[in-house]
């Protein structure tokens, strides 16, 4: 086996955890009575709706588009009845402005041509990403199209798929990778056509082996003269998947500060907005639904999840037998960088890549004490910044001064918090330092 | 209702707590040696120590308004290592006063764990020192020449003396050192096993550094200060320690004087030792520098105590200059 590739500095090793759903095959959740589509599901402008109060739409209509900035439209998850264009809750912003829709659960499920997209142009394949309403659902919610149109001065010459999947629990791309294969790597020559380059390599942690073979086996199927597919194993280390970080553990090359990863050439996409560029590409399938972990000790069942968009968590938690009395914390999104929700009213979006029902065995909420300057936050940092002096900083009034740390350059990926002793919320310093911090 | 808080959601097990209690279970053997080789007395000492400083610890928060942290072990740290650098002959006033000073005045009134800039247990020693001058250098104890271990051991030397090895090289010369404690050759055996006079925790060299070995290898501290500090005490002792240039004896300068303690337990405190690899560095250098300055220019024998002290204000000035490399600071510099 070749090496494994990894970032050079810093990075924890948080427990795995993905044995609860590794090997479990992705089950299609039944359909459930209603749906409340979020507008805002992506970073730009929010989507208005192009349909009224009452009206029916089949699956996969549109249903919303942006008007003005950047953004991708939205389409109906499920054939049904629009009932109220208002309000849903939002694991974030606490509500958001959404569509609900009655769902028909008696209409016949929409049938998906096959396309043959191999006499298509860049400019045709980038129309049908954007209509296909796609965006990054590896979490960040970028809309695709635009990551597809690098500026003029800064070439692209390879794509990375980032198969990484290094927070604990997920095993969502892991299963798509698995079952999908062929899907995943038909997608990335798409987008490598689009892009007008050949080279692609997909870096996938070292704990789905599985996953490896059957990608490497796809890659090579695909590989030829127009195009190089090549599986990348990385070694197993949080924050593998940070898009800096891996394109560091395979390139080589290190993106600057506020910078984009096209100014080193480079182009990231998830494995499973890969497969969804597929989709919307070869069967005209808009982002509609997405496999979602369903995970941890506070859950009666466990499982991989394909859900419409829109789906409430209640309705999941329904279907998974419901919650154990030991469970603590819901947190939509990994154990590291994931949200805390409060409500299970909150519906899926393009970008849930998890939903974890924590128990407290797995949580630590020991109070936190002051720094005692162990520096350990300092080896762990990705980035190199002094997560426990912005810390000092907030504590001490000082937020604005915190500049000088890099605090910008900061995604918060929780390693520093991970390994502090003093359990001090240094994220929760960090957000705060960001808020008050001159750029 | 759930618990809600920002992520990350999981965390690692380890706990200020864990760690000090570690770095505790790291000296007691040594402390067991040394109740082996002193007496019963080093016992008593060690416990009036400790407790004092965890009584301290308790009233000094409870008197300033702030939450009771005794449990984390930091006071019981500070009370073993106050303990470890004071003559095993003292009474039992000393260690107590000493926790006074160490835990109230070096560590709650600078604000609480976290905040101390100087290492509390050897603030405690420099007070002892400064106000018992006699007992602090002159109460050792004769290793127990009966006791079974020793007389296993030492039947190789031929004296036993009650005044400490570097103090006696230093006031009286090499000479007279030979002929008290044998040739180093003979000596660096049991200097390293701890049959010798000296404070409660200098006695044994092996177990000092095996216990640093173990919280090297439990990641709770790293090679660079000790590496930096001893390698430093070792080069500079071997270059001006002897006679000539180049005619001293390295190996002893490392063995004698505290400065394995020093090395591994005292300098590596987080609180008062830098964060940085490369500040932790400069930092080990500097006080292996200023030890062996003391001990060959300054008017005491064993210098490590005052250069860890005179170094301890220095650590976030050298985490300043040296601070951690940026991943990729932004195209143009900072603003």
């Amino acid at each position: 086996m070749a090496p494994t590739l990894t970032f050079p500095k810093g990075g924890v090793h948080p427990p795995e955890s993905k044995k609860l759903t590794e090997k479990l095959l992705v089950e299609v959740m039944p359909l459930p009575a209603e749906l409340e589509i979020i507008l805002g599901q992506h970073i730009g402008a929010p989507c208005t709706p192009t349909v009224g109060k009452r009206a029916e739409v089949r699956e996969g209509d549109l249903v919303a588009e942006v008007k003005k900035g950047l953004g991708v439209p939205l389409h109906a998850p499920a054939a049904g009845t629009v009932k109220a264009i208002g309000k849903s809750s939002h694991p974030i912003r606490v509500s958001a402005p959404s569509i609900t829709l009655t769902v028909n659960r008696d209409a016949p499920p929409r049938e998906w041509g096959v396309a043959d997209w191999h006499h298509l142009d860049g400019q045709a394949l980038l129309k049908k990403v954007h209509d296909g309403g796609l965006v990054g659902i590896g979490g960040a919610g970028f809309p695709t199209h635009v990551k597809l149109k690098p500026p003029a001065d800064n070439p692209v010459d390879t794509l990375l798929l980032n198969g990484a999947e290094c927070e604990p629990y997920i095993t969502a791309d892991h299963r798509v990778m698995l079952e999908h294969s062929a899907e995943v790597v038909e997608g990335a020559r798409i987008l490598l056509k689009i892009l007008g380059i050949s080279e692609c390599y997909i870096g996938i942690e070292n704990n789905k082996p599985d996953a490896i073979r059957s990608m490497t086996e796809a890659a090579q199927a695909a590989s030829g003269a127009d195009c190089r597919i090549q599986v990348m194993t990385l070694e197993v280390k949080y924050p593998q998947g940070s898009e800096k970080q891996l394109i560091e553990a395979i390139t080589g090359r290190r993106v600057p500060a506020m910078a984009l990863p096209s100014s080193v050439g480079v182009v990231v996409h998830n494995v499973s907005t890969t497969k969804a560029v597929r989709d919307a590409v070869v069967l005209d399938k808009p982002l509609i639904e997405k496999v979602v972990t369903v995970s941890g000790r506070g859950i009666n069942r466990p499982t991989n999840l394909l859900v419409k968009v829109g789906t409430k968590l209640s309705d999941i938690v329904e279907h998974c037998g419901g919650t154990r009395p030991e469970l603590a914390r819901v947190v939509m999104g990994g154990p590291m960088m994931g949200f805390a929700v409060s409500s299970l009213a909150i519906p899926v979006t393009k970008t849930t890549s998890s939903i974890l029902f924590l128990s407290d065995d797995e949580l630590d909420t020991r109070p936190l004490s002051a720094c005692i300057r162990c520096g350990w936050c300092l080896e762990a940092c990705p980035m190199g910044l002094e997560p426990k002096e912005i810390g000092i900083y907030v504590e001490a009034h000082r937020a604005e001064d915190t500049g000088q740390f890099g605090v910008f350059e900061c995604f918060e990926c929780g390693s520093c918090a991970y390994v502090c002793p003093a359990k001090r919320p240094l994220v929760q310093f960090i957000r705060l330092a960001k808020m008050k911090a001159k750029r | 209702m759930w618990n809600v808080s920002v992520s990350p959601h999981v965390r690692s097990s380890e706990s200020v707590e864990k760690i000090m209690w570690t770095v505790v279970a790291c000296l007691v053997p040594p402390l067991l040696l040394s109740v082996f080789v002193f007496g019963i007395q080093v016992l008593l000492i060690t416990a009036v120590s400790v407790l004092s400083c965890m009584a301290v610890e308790a009233v000094s928060q409870k008197a300033l308004g702030r939450p009771i942290s005794v449990r984390d072990g930091s006071a019981a740290l500070t009370g073993i290592l106050l303990a470890f650098v004071i003559p095993p002959g003292v009474s039992f006033l000393i260690p107590a006063l000493g926790a006074v000073m160490a835990i109230y005045i070096g560590k709650h009134l600078l604000g609480g764990l976290g905040y101390n800039i100087f290492n509390p247990a050897l603030l405690g020693r420099s007070f002892l020192l400064a106000t018992f001058p006699v007992a602090m250098t002159s109460a050792w104890l004769p290793p127990m020449t009966d006791g079974g271990l020793f007389a296993y051991f030492a039947a190789g030397i031929d004296g036993v003396s009650t005044a400490t090895p570097l103090a006696v090289m230093k006031e009286q010369g090499m000479e007279a050192f030979r002929q008290m404690f044998g040739a180093p050759s003979e000596i660096y055996g049991s200097f390293f096993l701890g049959l010798r006079p000296g404070c409660i925790g200098e006695t044994s060299g092996l177990l000092i550094v095996l216990g640093g070995l173990y919280l090297m290898y439990r990641r709770y501290i790293t090679w660079h200060i000790p590496v930096s500090l001893l390698g430093t005490i070792a080069l500079l002792s071997w270059l001006f320690g002897g006679e000539s240039l180049f005619g001293g004896d390295p190996l002893l300068a490392v063995l004698t004087g505290g400065a394995l303690l020093g090395a591994f337990y005292m300098a590596t405190d987080y609180v008062t030792s830098p964060s940085g690899k490369t500040a932790q560095l400069v930092y080990g250098a500097g006080i292996g520098a200023l030890t062996v300055l003391i001990r060959l220019k300054g008017g005491y024998p064993e210098g490590i105590c005052y250069a860890i002290l005179l170094m301890n204000p220095l650590s976030s000035v050298l985490d300043g200059w040296f601070k951690p490399k940026r991943f990729a600071p932004p195209v143009g510099g900072e603003k």
